[in-house]
C-alpha cells in the first residue's frame, strides 16, 4: 500500500467514524484508535496522537454551534476545566510511561463501557426541587436555560464528586486520546444533577480544552505524525459535521445497537491483542 | 450573575462561536494544503506506522514547525495547522479570562488563568 492509498483508506474510515460518532453521541475518538491499530496495524501511540487532534476539531466545531443556543454554562465549564486539564496532563504523562499493552487493555475496558452506556441511557435525575449544594452556591455555578415554557433555572449538587469524576475523565482523555464524553456525562448528569441539554453542551465545550492540555505533550514527545493526523482530522471533522445534521432526523436506536456491537468487538480484539503482546 | 460588563452574554456566545469556527476553519485549511503538498511529493512511498519511532525534532517544536512550514514542506504546514487547532480552545479560554476580568469576577478570572497555566505548561513546559 502506498501513502496515497493509505491516506485515502484512513480518511474514509475516519469520515465514517466521525459520522457514526456524531449520530450516536459516542464521539469519533472511540472508534478511530481501534480502527487504526487493529485494521491498519498502526502503532497505538501514533493512533492516539492522531485521534487526540481530531477530538479538538470535532468538539470545537460542535461547540461553535451549541454555544449560541444558550444551554452551555461557561462557569461550570470553566471551573471543571481545571480538573479535566490537570487530569489530561497526568494522563499524557502516564501514556509516555505505561507499557503499550497496558494502554491497550485500559482502552478496551473503556470501549466496553462506552458500548454499554450507549445502549442503556442513564435516567434524567435533574430537577429544580433539589437543594442547591453549598459549593455550587459559593462558586456561582447555578444557571438558567431557555425552554418552550420560558427560562428554566437549575441548581448544581455534589460539586466535589463531580470534580473528582472530571479529573478521571481528563486522565482517560490524555491517556487514550479520546473525548471521554461518557465519563463527563456521569459526572454532570448523574452526580451534579445538571439538566441533560446543559450537561451535554457544556461537556462538549470542555472537551477541546481537555484535549489541548494533553495534545501539547503528545506533540512535543513526537506522537503526532502529520501524515497520519491529516486524514484522521479532516475525515473525522467532516464526518461529524455531516452526522450532526442527521442527528435530529435519524432513528438512532438501531444505529446505537449496531455501533455498540462493533465497539464491543473492537474492544475485545484490543484486549486480546494487548494480552497476546501484539502491540 | 450580572453581565454588566458592556458585553451581554448573547454577544459573548456569538464571539466564542465565531472564534472557535475561525480557528477550526484555519486549521483545516492549513492541514488540507499541507496534505496536498505532502501527498504530491510522498504519495507513492510506503507508510511506516507499524513501528513507533517518534517524530523528528523539527516536527515536535514550535520553531522547527515554523521553519518547515516557511520552507513550504507539506508535513510542516500540516503540523502548523495542528498547532492552530490546539491554539483554538486556548484562545477561547484566554477570551473568557478577559470577559471575567471585565465583569470584575475575581473568582472566575482566577479559574480561567489556572486553566491557561495548565495549557501553557503542556505546550511549553517540556
Amino acid at each position: 500500500m502506498t501513502i496515497l492509498e493509505f491516506t485515502a483508506v484512513v480518511a474514509t474510515g475516519s469520515f465514517v467514524a466521525g459520522f457514526l460518532g456524531a449520530i450516536t453521541g459516542l464521539g469519533g475518538g472511540v472508534v478511530i484508535v481501534p480502527l487504526l491499530t487493529i485494521a491498519l496495524g498502526v502503532d497505538i501511540r501514533y493512533a492516539i496522537g492522531a485521534s487526540l487532534v481530531s477530538v479538538i476539531a470535532t468538539s470545537s466545531g460542535a461547540a461553535a454551534a451549541y454555544v449560541k443556543e444558550g444551554f452551555t454554562n461557561v462557569r461550570i465549564g470553566s471551573f471543571l476545566e481545571i480538573a479535566t486539564s490537570a487530569g489530561a496532563l497526568a494522563g499524557a504523562y502516564l501514556a509516555t510511561r505505561l507499557p503499550v499493552a497496558a494502554i491497550g487493555i485500559i482502552f478496551g475496558i473503556v470501549l466496553l463501557y462506552s458500548a454499554y452506556h450507549a445502549l442503556r441511557p442513564l435516567p434524567d435525575l435533574s430537577g429544580s426541587t433539589q437543594p442547591p449544594d453549598r459549593w455550587g452556591t459559593l462558586l456561582n455555578l447555578h444557571g438558567t436555560y431557555p425552554s418552550g415554557q420560558g427560562t428554566v433555572s437549575y441548581s448544581v449538587r455534589a460539586v466535589p464528586l463531580g470534580v473528582s469524576l472530571m479529573a478521571v475523565a481528563g486522565v482517560l482523555s490524555g491517556l487514550l486520546g479520546i473525548g471521554s464524553g461518557a465519563v463527563k456525562v456521569i459526572a454532570m448528569d448523574q452526580a451534579m444533577r445538571i439538566p441533560f441539554k446543559v450537561s451535554t453542551t457544556t461537556s462538549n465545550f470542555m472537551i477541546g480544552v481537555t484535549a489541548a492540555a494533553s495534545a501539547g505533550i503528545y506533540l512535543s514527545r513526537g506522537y503526532v505524525d502529520p501524515g497520519l493526523a491529516m486524514p484522521v482530522m479532516l475525515g473525522v471533522a467532516s464526518g461529524s459535521i455531516l452526522g450532526a445534521r442527521f442527528l435530529t432526523r435519524a432513528g438512532t436506536l438501531l444505529l446505537r445497537k449496531i455501533f455498540s456491537a462493533v465497539i464491543s468487538i473492537l474492544a475485545l480484539e484490543m484486549i486480546y491483542n494487548s494480552l497476546a503482546g501484539r502491540f | 450573575m450580572p453581565p454588566d460588563s458592556g458585553i451581554d452574554s448573547e454577544k459573548m456566545d456569538t464571539i466564542i462561536g465565531n472564534l472557535l469556527r475561525t480557528g477550526v476553519g484555519l486549521a483545516a485549511a492549513l492541514v488540507f494544503t499541507g496534505g496536498v503538498i505532502y501527498l504530491f511529493r510522498h504519495g507513492a512511498e510506503t507508510p511506516g506506522y507499524a513501528v513507533f519511532r517518534g517524530e523528528p525534532a523539527d516536527l515536535r517544536t514550535l520553531t522547527g514547525i515554523l521553519h518547515d512550514a516557511q520552507s513550504l514542506r507539506g508535513r510542516g504546514i500540516i503540523q502548523l495547522g495542528l498547532l492552530a487547532l490546539i491554539a483554538t480552545p486556548i484562545a477561547r479560554v484566554a477570551f473568557l479570562a478577559c470577559i471575567f476580568a471585565r465583569q470584575r469576577d475575581k473568582l472566575y478570572t482566577a479559574v480561567a488563568f489556572i486553566v491557561l497555566a495548565l495549557l501553557a505548561y503542556s505546550l511549553f513546559g517540556q
